[in-house]
């Protein structure tokens, strides 16, 4: 196993399997990095090894995936499972990469890398939000692709967005359909998203979005248009509120699955001084890249939901454009040829994006449910409340980082991962400046927890040493 | 909490959870077994001892902390279960290991 390369790939979902099959196959030294045990990223989560049998539940978008996995294994890129990347750093000379596997720590070289870390979903801060018995919906479904494990009792969807829809209809076939369906998705959502609808509708995802908003409500019922939600308990989930023109109601509940669409993971890349923008569409951040994915840094390209929300089928075609871009970067492939295959891909990235921007404007989480009420907890670690942010700013926070000195907000394990967009909107809000302006928490290595012992033993050159310590 | 669906025919894998026996699959997180054998909150926060439970189920909250085989704070849902594998539910801060 030699530590050298000329590419090396980060995250082994759709975009990093693309870009390390594309790279690999152009004839560059590809080594492809993911913390999982098996490939997939979370779209096709224990797809290799998956608990199921029959395609039957978890349905065609997921086990097409399987393909990706079959390509990645007959196209000569190293696959290292089981490793997590903490650091990230481009040398001008190519780039470095801290990993970390079965407890070993090693500084890793490539002449470039391509970080396809993938999304997360958005942070959804409702009154009740960190009880047990509350979890995201992605959280739900890898429970059901890695473990056959589907919601015991009164389960409650609560939010926006396909996702919301497609894993209640797995629920559905799995035998187990959610006790109801909360959906936030604002009417005035609706009037901007007419203006995209065209495009939409002659977008594949038309037909998709129409059967699937059938077939759930056809067995589960579903309350549209709530402006407000509040899960009780004390020790768990208990109930959940919601309130619609009808005034509020409640129900008992023994989960509670919580999702208002996916955002970019930036952690890795913005630690390595990749620019973010901020996207008002999405109201999120993305990468700075241009149309082959590469980022403000020479020798880091950014591939895939990681780089900006578009959906598996882009992020596939996105990484496919940045694995033929490091190809010809490290001299394996000329422009001419990197050119001639990467035309069918930016073909097939104008017919995916069409319909996307519907998507977004249609889904985008309301405003309630992105910047919580006074009580409600912005930092779920450091137990930070939204009262404590706006206490901040009366005190003189001005940005992410006075915020997290005044209040801890974003000190926590999670590294601000979930209060960082509340953060930034809150503020920006608070402050009347755009989010542009604001910002977002600094993100520094390691982005993953590391033990020290295992960073002490990395090998260290006697100048390394010599720069501490006297020899 | 969570049941299991009768397709799944991975082998059963044993390990403890704060002493207590309990059954898992081979495949599974930690958190997904904890959430199958109804082990919830499987932590307390170390800012107010509120109780916690896993969130995100990929590894981005940071709230499925538990002790793994003498070693706190480890993210449930990024660990693979053992067989033999002792876990402890984490209250507080985690507790460093003597060296």
């Amino acid at each position: 196993m030699t530590d050298s390369f000329d590419v090396i790939v980060i995250g082994a979902g759709p975009a990093g399997m693309a870009a390390a099959c594309s790279a690999a196959s152009n004839g560059a030294r590809t080594l492809l990095l993911d913390e999982n045990a098996g490939p997939g990223g979370q779209i096709y989560r224990a797809i290799a090894a998956s608990p199921f049998k029959s395609g039957r539940i978890l349905g065609h978008a997921y086990w097409v995936g399987e393909n990706w996995i079959n390509r990645l294994k007959r196209s000569g890129a190293e696959h290292r499972p089981r490793t997590t990347v903490w650091s990230l750093r481009a040398t001008g000379d190519g780039v470095e990469i801290g990993t970390l596997g079965d407890g070993v720590a090693q500084i890793l070289k490539a002449r470039q890398a391509i970080v396809a870390t993938g999304a997360m979903e958005r942070p959804m801060p409702v009154p009740g939000w960190t009880l047990p018995g509350v979890m995201t919906v992605g959280a739900a479904q890898t429970l059901l692709k890695s473990s056959a494990m589907v919601p015991q009792g009164e389960a409650v969807l609560a939010g926006t967005g396909p996702l919301l829809y497609l894993f209640a209809r797995q629920l559905i076939a799995a035998g187990a359909p959610p006790a109801l369906v909360l959906d936030t998705t604002p009417r005035a959502n609706r009037l901007r998203a007419l203006a995209h609808l065209p495009s939409f509708i002659a977008s594949r995802y038309f037909f998709k979005g129409i059967g699937l908003l059938a077939a759930v409500s056809r067995r589960a019922p579903v309350v549209r248009d709530v402006t407000s939600l509040a899960i009780e308990g004390a020790e768990r989930a208990m109930a959940i509120r919601w309130r619609t023109d009808a005034g509020w109601q409640e129900r008992g509940c023994d989960l509670v699955l919580l999702h208002q669409g996916v955002v970019p993971n930036i952690d890795l890349w913005s630690s390595a001084g990749c620019r973010a923008a901020w996207n008002d569409g999405q109201a999120c951040w993305h990468a700075e890249i241009d149309s082959w994915g590469q980022s403000s840094e020479a020798g880091i390209l950014v591939a895939g939901d990681g780089a900006g929300i578009g959906g598996a089928e882009v992020a596939a075609i996105r990484g496919v454009l940045a694995g033929l871009q490091t190809a010809h970067l490290c001299g394996r492939i000329d422009a001419g040829s990197r050119d001639l295959q990467a035309r069918a891909a930016f073909q097939a990235l104008a017919r995916l994006l069409r319909g996307r921007d519907f998507i977004d404007a249609a889904f985008l989480a309301p405003r309630w449910s992105r910047i919580p009420e006074a009580e409600t907890l912005v930092c779920r670690c450091e137990e930070a409340t939204m009262g404590d942010l706006v206490a901040a700013v009366r005190d003189g926070a001005g940005g992410p980082a006075s915020l997290k000195t005044f209040s801890r907000c974003g000190m926590g394990p999670c590294q601000g991962r979930q209060c960082g967009l509340v953060v930034t909107e809150a503020l920006a809000a608070a402050l009347g400046r755009p989010p542009a302006e604001i910002g977002h928490f600094r993100s520094r290595p390691p982005v993953r927890p590391i033990p020290l012992g295992a960073l002490a033993a990395i090998p260290a050159t006697d100048e390394e040493i010599g720069s501490v310590v006297r020899l | 909490m969570f049941r299991r669906l009768p397709e799944d025919g991975r082998p059963v894998i044993r390990l403890s959870v704060d002493g207590q026996g309990i059954e898992a699959r081979r495949g599974d997180s930690v958190a997904a077994a904890l959430l199958a054998a109804g082990i919830v909150p499987s932590r307390t926060t170390p800012a107010s001892e509120a109780p916690r439970a896993p969130y995100c189920m990929m590894g981005v909250c940071f709230d499925c902390l538990v002790e793994i085989d003498g070693m706190g704070s480890q993210q449930a849902c990024l660990v693979r279960v053992r067989e033999g594998m002792k876990v402890a539910t984490q209250r507080g801060a985690r507790r460093l290991v003597p060296v």
